[in-house]
């Protein structure tokens, strides 16, 4: 039990310094932080194998990308110019908006009937977590994972093929649906150089 | 059924004051790779609670719910990181406030 406050204390402190941090850096370690102690909440709930993937995933590779997104952002000849936040002006009304909608939302689903659970057990049984069969182990995940949830399994595949499509379109060397300042202006110098010619003839 | 130690709305109450953080820094900050990382708060503060009521109900469906949805949240990431580095390759300004190119 003192375990979850204090994996609480870190993870709502982590997030309130995420949201808050002067610089993008530094919200990228609070989220690093608010990561490693969600994935050790995992471990608590007998959730082992997403524990792992939490930290692979998301504190190896999601905030890879930020911190690379921000290294190149930030190495230009323009500095990362980002106007002042909106704090001082909407932080008290977001604030009390916040705090009424996490009342509600905490009242609502503690008097609804989903909270108590039923009294039989699901398909998978409780026991020392790591054995074969035993709720949240990894076999128990995995066959799950290529048995019954099979399909989607497989349409995560073409949601990542998807992804990674865009983004070479979007980001890519040669992006070629994009309209940058520069391709703009060289599209409109080729069009006056093509009228001059046609006029001196 | 085996008794959890803390109890069911403590998780629910957690991850509401986590994602609504998120929600707070959507609203609040300007930047938007701050705006981002807020997003992927409220995707985890989701994800704790598939995890805890997986936990309660002793079915690993929640388990796999959470495995898809860090799937789709990678794809997000990558998108999302991507079209901040077009929008800052095609103005040299990434304040959300001025990007204004598909207003009607």
């Amino acid at each position: 039990m003192i375990f979850f406050w204090v994996l609480a204390a870190i993870l709502i402190v982590s997030a309130v310094w995420c949201i808050t941090a002067r610089k993008a850096v530094y919200s990228v370690v609070a989220l690093l932080l608010n990561f490693a102690a969600l994935a050790a909440t995992y471990l608590t709930l007998n959730a082992e194998f997403l524990a792992v993937i939490q930290l692979i995933v998301y504190s190896g590779a999601i905030l890879m990308l930020f911190v690379f997104v921000i290294a190149l952002l930030s190495s230009g000849i323009a500095p990362f110019s980002v106007g002042p936040d909106r704090l001082p002006r909407i932080a008290y009304p977001a604030l009390a908006l916040v705090l009424i909608a996490v009342g509600f939302l905490t009242r609502a689903l503690v008097h609804s009937a989903v909270v108590t659970p039923p009294a039989t057990a699901g398909p998978s049984s409780l026991g020392p977590v790591g054995a074969a069969g035993v709720f949240g182990s990894v076999a128990d995940f995995g066959t799950a994972l290529f048995t019954t949830y099979l399909l989607p399994f497989e349409i995560t595949a073409l949601i990542l093929m998807v992804a990674v499509i865009g983004v070479v379109l979007l980001a890519g060397d040669q992006a070629p649906y994009v309209a940058t300042k520069k391709r703009e202006e060289d599209v409109k110098r080729e069009m006056r150089e093509a009228i001059l010619r046609e006029g001196g003839q | 059924m085996n008794a959890m130690a803390v109890p069911l709305t403590n998780y629910i109450a957690l991850a509401s004051v986590i994602f609504f953080t998120g929600v707070a820094g959507v609203l609040i900050r300007r930047n938007p790779l701050i705006m981002l990382m807020s997003i992927e708060l409220m995707f985890n503060a989701a994800n704790l609670l598939f995890v805890a009521f997986a936990r309660a109900w002793v079915h690993n469906a929640g388990h796999i719910f959470v495995f898809l949805v860090i799937t789709v949240a990678a794809a997000e990431a990558a998108i999302g990181l991507a079209i901040v580095v077009t929008v800052f390759r095609s103005s040299k300004n990434v304040d959300v406030d001025d990007v204004a190119l598909m207003k009607g």
